[in-house]
C-alpha cells in the first residue's frame, strides 16, 4: 500500500512538539516499513524552501533548547526514500516560486497533482 | 469473522474546542449504522477524547445542576459507540498515540481504549476498506 500525505498546513504545533506532527508521523511509519509520499500544498509549501531552524522559544525563565528542524526532517525524509512535492502554483502565489526548493523537493504543477494522487492508494489529507 | 469492511480514522482534535470533533464521532456512528468496522487512532490533542477523569459539571447560567445538565463527555461517546458496535457483533478500536498521551498527562482511558504509535496506524490503514484523516486546523 502507498499513502501520500497532503500537508497543506505550515507551523501547525511545530513550537510545541518541535516539529511539524506529519512530517514525524510520516518519518516514523517510513520507519515501520510503510510506503509514502508527501505533497506540499498551500501554507504547507513554506516547508519546501524552509533553511533554518525555527527560533527558540523563550517564556520568563524558561528556554527552549531544542525547537524544531523542518529541513532536517525534510531532507531526512527524502533520504529515506520519501518523495517529497511541492507544488509549483502555491510557491507562486506566496512569492516563493523563485527561491530553490530544500534538496530533494520536486516541485509539481498544480494540473499534476492529479496523476500523483492516481500513484497512491490512499490520500490523507491533514 | 464479520466480512464487514472496516474504516480506519486519523483525528487529531481535542474535546470541547472544534466543532470538527462532534462530526467526527457522527462519522464513526454513521460507520457502524452501515456495518463497517470502525478503528481510531486518536493523535495529539484527540487523545484526551478517551481520558477517564472527564467530569459533568452543572451550569448556573442554564440553572441546571449536574445531574439536569447531563453534559456531554467524548469518553461517554466512545463508550457508547463502543457498546453499539458490540450489539451489532462488528469491530470498534481505539489506540491513542503514547507519546501524546504522556505530554498531556492523560494516561488514564476508559476500557477498550489502547495506547500505540505510527506503526498501528500504518496497520489500520493496510488493513482497511479505506482512510479518513482529520486534521486539527
Amino acid at each position: 500500500m502507498k499513502v501520500l500525505q497532503v500537508i497543506d498546513q505550515a507551523y501547525r504545533t511545530t513550537t510545541e512538539e518541535q516539529d511539524d506532527t506529519i512530517l514525524w508521523l510520516t518519518q516514523s511509519m517510513r520507519g515501520a516499513g510503510g510506503d509514502l509520499m508527501v505533497l506540499l500544498s498551500g501554507h504547507g509549501v513554506h516547508y519546501a524552501i524552509s533553511r533554518e531552524r525555527q527560533p527558540a522559544l523563550t517564556l520568563g525563565t524558561w528556554r527552549q533548547t531544542q525547537p524544531a528542524e523542518l529541513p532536517r526532517d525534510i531532507a531526512n525524509l527524502v533520504e529515506s526514500g520519501v518523495p517529497v512535492y511541492a507544488i509549483q502554483g502555491d510557491l507562486e502565489e506566496r512569492g516563493l516560486g523563485g527561491l530553490a526548493l530544500q534538496n530533494g523537493v520536486r516541485p509539481v504543477a498544480r494540473r499534476a497533482v492529479a496523476d500523483l494522487y492516481e500513484q497512491a492508494d490512499q490520500v490523507w489529507h491533514w | 469473522m464479520s466480512d464487514t469492511k472496516t474504516l480506519t480514522f486519523a483525528f487529531m482534535e481535542p474535546p470541547f474546542e472544534s466543532e470538527r470533533t462532534v462530526t467526527f464521532f457522527r462519522l464513526l456512528d454513521a460507520a457502524l449504522d452501515r456495518g463497517a468496522g470502525v478503528r481510531v487512532f486518536a493523535y495529539e490533542g484527540a487523545v484526551a477524547l478517551a481520558f477517564a477523569r472527564q467530569q459533568p459539571h452543572g451550569n448556573a447560567v442554564h440553572h441546571r445542576d449536574s445531574e439536569e445538565e447531563d453534559h456531554p463527555l467524548t469518553k461517554d461517546w466512545i463508550a457508547a459507540l463502543q457498546e453499539k458496535a458490540r450489539s451489532k457483533g462488528i469491530g470498534f478500536e481505539w489506540i491513542n498515540c503514547g507519546l501524546c498521551v504522556d505530554e498531556r498527562g492523560v494516561n488514564d482511558v476508559i476500557e477498550g481504549c489502547g495506547r500505540g504509535g505510527p506503526p498501528d496506524l500504518w496497520r489500520y490503514a493496510s488493513e482497511a476498506h479505506n482512510t479518513l484523516t482529520i486534521g486539527t486546523r
